[in-house]
């Protein structure tokens, strides 16, 4: 039953892929171009930072999709670990590398408006440092699967460091609360409502879609190629295990 | 129990050792992993630190020197509502620095109680509004400052 429910979800995954791709593709697209326009044009400057709160529009989008893609890794690796399911396997893997992008945009761009305005590129504050061992997290994870060829038990390990290393999310969110830092507190997620000037709201949410809707795209895609080569896997083990056979006979019937 | 259970079982019992082990070790290392100090804590301090320390707080309106023989030493009030500490500094401000703003200055304590400062960082707080919208509110008198 269980093996059943194996074979058949890829093939329905395979199908639902299909049939999203192009969607998420064409809102990626959209709201991408939508968003930078207003980021960049059609926004105003900020009373204190002028010109440079442009940066935020790439840079806390970024910084919310590094924290979501690391929390549906986790998940996917628990679902992966306690059901042995080989899909939620594949989507913990294919997270990874487009989670680890995107924390590397929030530091990059983190970087360069640090400089201007706090006169820092980097400071190591609990903010800053957290994430900087999340973006670890996720090279961690991606080397662990890189180094076990055996994939069903790269997908177990993988998914224990991924479920222990999800405690350093929760850290990332309140680390401006608990600690002094230099980093702001948060400006949208916080209970009196956003501090977030209604003007300045429509590209950073646009920008919050575009992310969203790039990763889908992103996530499927590569979920489709790792299938893709797990079958070619299978055939090749398939083909030379024919083929070694097909050599043996001859041989054992020889010396029979 | 069967296995699909002691799995679960076993991710609770690891992300619970996990989260205890961090929490603990976050705990007492609060004030390492806090960036700065506040001039409250660090009057609270039994003995000045005598290494670099890191002092937040907001720049106190009026408190702005610069030296007259050379424009690039200034000295300054940081303050955090209950207590103050005088600081000096030479080199260039970073762009957001002014009267009000919150600030982390790095330096040591001389034998006054005078922070020396080698690095001053201005602090950002959460709030982003277009300059036009700032003016507005400052010319209603309904500009709140400091929340920071």
């Amino acid at each position: 039953m269980a093996s059943i429910s194996e074979l058949a979800n890829p093939q329905r995954f395979e199908g639902l892929a299909q049939a999203v791709s192009p969607y998420a593709v064409g809102v990626a697209f959209i709201t991408l171009v939508a968003g930078l326009y207003y980021a960049l044009f059609n926004s105003p400057a900020d009373y204190q930072q002028g010109e440079s709160v442009r940066i935020m529009y790439v840079h806390v989008p970024a910084a919310w999709m590094a924290m979501f893609c690391y929390s549906s890794m986790a998940i996917a690796s628990a679902v992966g670990f306690i059901w042995k399911h080989p899909l939620a396997d594949v989507a913990a893997k294919e997270t990874a590398p487009i989670g680890a992008g995107f924390t590397f945009l929030a530091l990059f761009t983190g970087a360069f408006w640090g400089k201007p305005m706090w006169g820092a590129w980097w400071v190591w504050d609990a903010r800053l440092t957290s994430v900087l061992i999340l973006l670890f997290l996720y090279l961690g994870y991606m080397a662990l699967w890189q180094a076990i060829p055996d994939k069903i038990r790269a997908a177990r390990l993988a998914a224990i460091l991924a479920i222990v290393g999800f405690v350093n999310v929760p850290i990332i969110k309140f680390s401006v609360d608990w600690w002094n830092s230099l980093h702001q507190p948060a400006s949208i997620l916080r209970a009196d409502g956003p501090t977030i000037d209604g003007s300045m709201l429509t590209p950073l949410f646009l920008m919050i879609a575009a992310y969203m809707a790039l990763f889908t795209a992103m996530l499927l895609q590569s979920m489709r190629n790792e299938l893709v080569a797990r079958r070619v896997a299978r055939l090749d083990m398939a083909a030379d295990a024919a083929t070694s056979t097909l050599v043996e006979t001859p041989s054992a019937a020889s010396q029979s | 129990m069967n296995k699909k259970q002691k799995r679960m079982g076993m991710i609770v019992t690891v992300l619970a050792i996990a989260g205890l082990a961090v929490a603990l070790t976050l705990t007492a290392l609060s004030q390492s992993v806090a960036y700065f100090y506040t001039p409250s804590e660090l009057q609270a301090l039994a003995a000045p630190p005598a290494s670099t320390i890191r002092l937040g707080g907001l720049v106190e309106d009026g408190s702005v020197n610069y030296s007259e023989a050379n424009s690039a030493s200034v000295s300054f009030t940081v303050t955090d509502g209950g207590a103050s500490t005088i600081v000096s500094y030479e080199g260039i401000l970073p762009d957001l620095f002014r009267e009000g703003q919150g600030v982390v200055v790095q330096g040591s304590l001389d034998a006054d109680g005078l922070l020396v400062a080698d690095t001053v960082l201005a602090k950002h707080d959460e709030n982003y509004m277009p300059k036009e919208l700032a003016d507005a509110l400052k010319e209603q008198g309904r500009w709140q400052d400091g929340s920071d």
